[in-house]
């Protein structure tokens, strides 16, 4: 099979854009703290979460090469169990997260196990079916509610002390963890751990030939990538105090995807900027019903097709090219 | 001795037979899946779209055009197979210099618009299709009803039929050689990108015939299709993609072993086709009849 690299991630090595990036970020973090004044702060908080799962998803796919669809499983399984640890247990926000997260991660790691068996294809089908698997779980299982899930999930104050039940203070609480989530990402991909998941990504028999045990290094960055899709479920289950069967579907996993596709697969914002373009479109459409499915297929065809760096991606090549001709 | 089991004979053999015919099911649609990923390199998310449609269009023909069960098993093959073959020569031609994963998301995307379509024009409660060979036989232990017999014996039929051509014949014989190298197969002459579009369209044909097959015994339902298409994804996994008597028969053994599930721990039959898979990753990760690249 190719190992032809699915993005063409050549900036990320080259130590101006780094820079660049910090101030990009700076500018997105100014942005966020001042949003919550023009617009509705649940979506925002809405936008954040997916745009925290996307990320996850793109560490993968990104920096890895490896397509996961099924990332679904680790984004609604924490979802449910922050959302029961909180309703049930009465936790404090950040444990329920912390549980969430934690459960996540443990899952990443069984799954991760059997899924790196696979390359490929092969891989995106055994994540699927494995994500299929937990849904499944999570129909049967008493603790999840079944098909009501868990409703009135109550926002208690944080670490015992600080209120947040106002939409506002938990947006800043959801800002911080997703700052904390998107620089453990920007860290993971700029340290030699990252230049060695790329490496396995352009070729993987010269990584193993390298020395590398490539096998460690993939399943590393699966459990990272899914305990930080599981702390953005987690969050996500707090910010609408509702866990629900429709975040471990494989509609859901079929998302990530798409947002990711869409703002640029292996580009360091393109994920964010992928997320708040779907769930815009979606918070827009929602009248239409079945159309959003329809809509979301023509979308993954027309970028497949037409521009599959994706919309951060072609900004990005556009600048190169703009800075090399200068 | 069913008896000291606790589980009563008519039960256990009507969940075999259950298990049977969907195992005929997973059968039909991981062959068509594994012929396409040979010569296309493309895992057909759609399939399981096209299956839908092609119950869809065995319940228009019937409800719209007064075409008869027996016409559509000719007639829809034919009609989705042919938009199978528009669809390669549109939009899949277009990714085979790119990596594979590209393909799985396109018709992914394409399974999305057409599943959506589906349940916007006809809701997803299920229509309903009437039996062709209503009836049955009362057998010693069971009563085996005609249509569900016909379903059985008519996708042994097909698989077998399928392996034949591939694995038997001329026509078969290129096919195999154009998996291997296509260059040097179209260095001998033989058009082989129009041999990828009609196998695209043989494959989408197949899950169209299961469709029409599937439309008496489940409700024709916009869903139907990927709720079944993940399965079948793991049944190819377990299985391997590399043998075409391997998917037939672990498709037929996964449909059984789900259907003897539901008699003994029904709590699991969901889950025990991805639970095996689980178990056959870890023993041997290229799957049964596969071979590790």
């Amino acid at each position: 099979m190719s190992n032809a690299a699915i993005t063409a991630d050549q900036s990320a090595a080259k130590p101006g854009t780094r820079n660049r990036d910090l101030i990009i970020f700076a500018i997105l973090l100014a942005i966020g703290l001042v949003a919550p004044a023009l617009i509705y702060p649940v979506f925002l908080m809405k936008v954040l979460c997916f745009a925290l799962f996307a990320c996850a998803f793109n560490l993968l796919i990104g920096y890895v090469g490896l397509l996961s669809f099924g990332h679904a499983m680790f984004f609604g399984f924490a979802a449910y169990v922050s959302g029961y640890s909180v309703k049930a247990w009465g936790f404090s926000p950040e444990l329920g997260i912390l549980a969430g997260t934690a459960c996540a991660a443990l899952l990443g790691l069984v799954t991760g196990l059997l899924a790196i068996r696979r390359q490929g294809i092969y891989f995106a089908m055994v994540t699927l079916a494995l994500s299929q698997m937990v849904f499944f779980y999570c129909v049967q299982a008493k603790f999840t509610g079944g098909e009501d899930g868990i409703q009135a999930i109550p926002r208690r104050a944080l670490f015992g002390l600080i209120d947040v039940k106002s939409d506002i203070a938990f947006y800043y609480l959801v800002l911080a963890i997703f700052c904390f989530g998107f620089l453990v990402i920007w860290r993971a991909i700029h340290s030699p751990f990252g230049q060695v998941l790329k490496a396995i990504r352009e070729n993987e028999p010269r990584a193993i030939s390298l020395g590398y045990r490539v096998d460690q290094y993939k399943l590393l960055a699966f459990v990272l990538s899914a305990t930080l899709a599981g702390l953005a479920g987690a969050t996500k289950a707090l910010v609408f105090q509702l866990a629900s069967l429709t975040d471990v579907t494989w509609q859901m996993s079929g998302e990530v995807v798409l947002m990711t596709l869409v703002g640029g697969m292996g580009t360091v914002f393109g994920p964010i900027v992928g997320a708040a373009i779907i769930i815009t479109m979606q918070n827009y459409l929602a009248g239409f019903g079945e159309w959003v499915l329809v809509i979301q297929g023509f979308i993954f065809v027309i970028v497949v097709l037409a521009f599959r760096k994706g919309i951060v991606g072609e900004i990005q090549d556009w600048w190169t090219r703009r800075v090399n001709k200068a | 001795m069913f008896e000291l089991l606790g589980i009563p004979p008519q039960a256990l053999f009507g969940q075999l037979l259950l298990g049977l015919i969907n195992g005929a099911f997973y059968a039909m649609l991981s062959l068509g899946l594994a012929v396409i990923f040979g010569l296309l390199n493309v895992i057909n998310f759609t399939h399981g779209a096209q299956y839908m449609m092609g119950a869809f269009a065995a319940w228009m023909l019937l409800e719209w055009g007064g075409v008869p069960y027996w016409g559509s098993l000719i007639l829809v093959p034919v009609i989705i197979g042919a938009t199978g073959v528009a669809m390669e020569k549109l939009f899949l031609k277009r990714l085979y210099h790119l990596d594979h994963l590209y393909g799985l998301l396109l018709t992914f995307g394409l399974a999305l618009i057409l599943e959506g379509f589906f349940r916007k024009q006809f809701g997803s409660s299920g229509l309903p299709y009437p039996n062709p060979l209503p009836g049955g036989t009362r057998l010693d232990f069971m009563f085996l009803p005609n249509y569900r017999a016909w379903v059985v014996v008519a996708s042994l039929v097909l698989c077998f039929g399928t392996w034949f051509m591939i694995e038997r014949t001329k026509l078969g014989s290129y096919l195999r050689a154009a998996t291997e190298r296509p260059d040097l197969v179209q260095a001998f002459g033989i058009n082989v990108p129009r041999m990828i579009t009609l196998t695209y369209g043989f494959g989408v044909g197949l899950a169209a015939l299961a469709g029409v097959l599937a439309a008496p015994i489940y409700n024709v339902n916009p869903v139907m299709g990927s709720n079944l298409i993940i399965i079948v994804f793991a049944v190819v996994v377990i299985g391997g993609m590399g043998s075409i008597l391997g998917a037939i028969i672990t498709g037929f053994a996964l449909g059984i072993i789900e259907g003897l599930t539901k008699v003994f721990y029904p709590e699991a039959s969901n889950t025990v086709i991805f639970i095996i898979m689980a178990i056959v990753l870890m023993v041997k990760p290229a799957g049964l009849f596969g071979t590790p690249k």
